[in-house]
């Protein structure tokens, strides 16, 4: 009951998800929201801004420099996150050994 | 491992591959590369020097302690020259306008504060990289024992 309930579920989400695809725009080519002003800007002023040759750097680290600290952040917590799983287990299994050999 | 041909290549092979990294890290503004790649090569040669040596030597190279000065300190020199920025212009992580000379483009000293940014970012991925490495290793062999 239970499992036939998440699999319609399921179905019911993948269909909605489906269909907002369908509703994309797809065969917009050079008409795309994505291609507007703002290539051309970073195209023709990054190394006045910034003084960087690589556009990509300049973009990383100057004008997207807060994206890029969240980037870093999110490594950061990876690692945070997967000590603080792993860790504590082998702590516990040394008290354990411990325990064993007194 | 106890293979001679693969030490002996590993011990020709890291110290170059870690040079390598070192200098798309420094070159990120001038071609192409950068903090995230030249980490990422740094932390897999470490990785490389760990599996052939053993997790022990390898610790020895980049211990606990080394670590946790890496992964704070990469973020932390990344937030100091944001706050750099805002203090001389206002605004965080602002490049030119907060007074970090321009240089020429295309020398290795230009580019105000992003090269600054590269060493950050580099020092961080290549330690949470290899971090990440010795802990789930270093469980693995504790629980085999």
């Amino acid at each position: 009951m239970k499992k036939g309930l998440t699999t319609a579920l399921f179905v019911i989400l993948f269909i909605i998800l489906v269909s907002q695809i369908l509703i994309m725009p797809g065969d917009l080519g050079i008409n795309s929201p994505s291609y507007n002003e703002v290539t051309y800007y970073y195209i023709q002023r990054a190394i006045q801004d910034t003084g960087a040759n690589n556009i990509i750097a300049a973009i990383l680290a100057d004008y997207r420099g807060f994206d890029t600290l969240g980037e870093t952040i999110v490594l950061f917590i990876s690692t945070v996150a997967v000590a603080s799983i792993l860790k504590p287990v082998a702590k516990y299994e040394d008290e354990k050994k411990v325990n064993k050999h007194e | 491992m106890n293979d001679v041909i693969v030490k002996s290549i590993t011990r020709i092979i890291v110290p170059f591959a870690e040079i390598y990294g070192i200098f798309i890290i420094l070159h990120g503004h001038v071609s192409p590369g950068g903090g995230f790649s030249g980490g990422a090569l740094i932390g897999t040669s470490l990785i490389l020097y760990t599996l052939v040596f053993g997790i022990k030597k390898g610790e020895e190279k980049f211990s606990h302690r080394a670590s946790e000065f890496a992964e704070s300190g990469g973020i932390f020199l990344y937030v100091v020259i944001g706050l750099v920025g805002m203090i001389f212009a206002g605004t965080f992580l602002s490049n030119l306008s907060a007074g970090f000379p321009a240089g020429t483009p295309g020398k290795l000293l230009s580019a105000g504060m992003i090269p600054l940014l590269m060493i950050g970012i580099g020092i961080k991925v290549a330690s949470t990289i290899i971090t990440l490495f010795h802990i789930l290793v270093e469980e693995e062999e504790e629980v085999h024992e």
